[in-house]
């Protein structure tokens, strides 16, 4: 017997959704396969990786560790959220100028983090940065440059704030 | 994943009626970092996810320095350590919390969904223990309460009866001249399990060179989180000298009886209990020096 599908109404970048989900299926896939939000990324499915992070309700997550039917009216912001109006954030411009990735997969879900990292503490250590990271895994192993696209986004962003 | 209903009960009694009526059939959902990943995987089968984050009793926690900490089952680690007050009363708690799993798990992880996993190599386990928490628990018998060190009986097998839920967890007021630490063992940075884990907690004299009570508790060195008793007593009217705390960690290493995996050969484990348990001794006596509620 199939569960019957539950109805969820939610805000995800701060439009109003609404969408029928299983109770088994995971935020992760309900934003890619029923939302179309594929910015989001599985990559173990387990809550390793962090290539799936979202912010729910303030804070960061792995949207393969969350029910769908959890996310009922929660405030969601997923990496399509982060540029405005046509412009980048400064973590997606730093990522982009200092090349800090290679095949591209994690990046949604490091981009994701280190905006929320910064929206909490806009002037990180580089160990700072690097501990709120750890659940974010990448693979082709640039971490080096991910850190560095990181400190450059802090700079800019409070830089900004400054001339403002 | 294999298909589930689905129940956000807001009431407690509600909570406990559901439970009851669907016994095994049924799995509680706090954070989800390990239940889902069970659910999915195929170790855990359910009819039936019942989310207890709605239900106050289980989502509030509440401190004041006169009565100490009651903490929700399903509070999330970063409510623990992003409260000043909590964090700095009860430093093992924070400690732990701060290394279990990273920042996306922190948020929904809860130190209750910690406990009740039961994971040998838990790391909030030997904190609680240290710190003297209590296990809270409501069933269809009614309420009833058990210490942390006595809550774990097995690898993931705990004294929760069928349907029996665990709604909070106490501890203590935290008085000056008490300090307590967590540290584990593990061959990366961050996101690991633990080869060994220790807390311990002390409390010190008036004089603030002696100390006046301790607990000890260690993980991944058996079945079940151990409490090293004796390394404690042994503490008992010592002033904490290196040599002191040294013969602790000699003591607490009798209670260690590791297995050899991917982790650590049992020798080695045992090596690091006796490590860990001077580290944290040495580390909550220097936030004992300074703490006042």
């Amino acid at each position: 017997m199939t569960p019957v599908k539950k109805h969820v109404t939610t805000k995800i970048n701060g439009e109003s959704v609404e969408f029928l989900c299983e109770p088994r299926q995971s935020l992760l896939e309900v934003l890619r396969d029923d939302l179309a939000l594929t910015g989001c990324k599985e990559g173990c499915n387990n809550g390793n990786c962090g290539a799936c992070t979202v912010v729910l309700n303030g804070r960061p997550v792995n949207s393969c560790l969350v029910l769908a039917v959890e996310a009922a009216d929660a405030s969601i912001e997923t990496v399509e959220g982060i540029a405005e109006q046509g412009h980048l954030d400064p973590v997606q411009q730093c990522f982009l100028e200092g090349a800090a990735l290679q095949c591209g997969i994690c990046t949604p879900g490091f981009i994701v983090a280190a905006k929320a990292l910064l929206d909490k503490n806009p002037d990180p250590t580089e160990a700072e940065i690097r501990f709120s990271l750890a659940g974010n895994l990448c693979r082709c192993t640039g971490y080096d440059k991910i850190i560095r696209a990181v400190q450059a986004a802090a700079q800019a962003r409070l830089a900004a704030q400054q001339s403002s | 994943m294999i298909e589930f209903e689905y129940a956000a009960p807001t009431d407690l009694d509600e909570a406990i009626g559901l439970f009851a009526q669907a016994g095994d059939r049924a799995t509680l959902l706090a954070g989800g970092t390990d239940i889902i990943v069970q659910l999915r995987e195929g170790l855990r089968r359910a009819d039936l996810v019942i989310d207890v984050k709605k239900i106050p009793e289980l989502s509030q926690f509440e401190y004041a320095p006169e009565t100490g900490l009651r903490l929700g089952a399903s509070v999330p680690c970063w409510q623990i350590y992003e409260n000043e007050s909590i964090a700095a009363a009860y430093p093992a708690l924070a400690d732990a919390v701060r290394i279990i799993g990273g920042w996306q798990i922190q948020s929904r992880a809860s130190v209750g969904g910690n406990l009740c996993n039961a994971s040998p190599a838990a790391d909030s386990i030997p904190a609680l223990i240290a710190l003297g928490a209590v296990a809270h628990l409501a069933g269809p018998g009614g309420r009833r309460a058990v210490p942390v060190a006595e809550f774990c009986t097995g690898p993931g097998k705990n004294v929760l009866q069928s349907g029996e839920l665990l709604v909070a967890l106490t501890l203590p007021p935290a008085h000056a001249g008490s300090g307590s630490a967590y540290q584990r063992f593990i061959p990366r940075n961050e996101m690991d399990i633990a080869v060994v884990g220790a807390g311990s907690w002390v409390q010190l004299d008036e004089s603030r060179q002696r100390i006046a009570a301790a607990r000890i508790a260690l993980a991944a060195v058996g079945p079940t989180p151990r409490q090293a008793v004796q390394a404690a007593e042994f503490l008992c009217g010592k002033e904490p000298t290196e040599e002191n705390l040294h013969e602790a960690g000699e003591l607490a290493k009798q209670v260690a009886t590791p297995i050899s995996d991917m982790r650590g050969p049992a020798e080695y484990r045992t090596h690091l209990v006796g490590v860990l348990t001077r580290r944290t001794l040495a580390a909550a006596v220097e936030r004992a020096g300074t703490f006042q509620p």
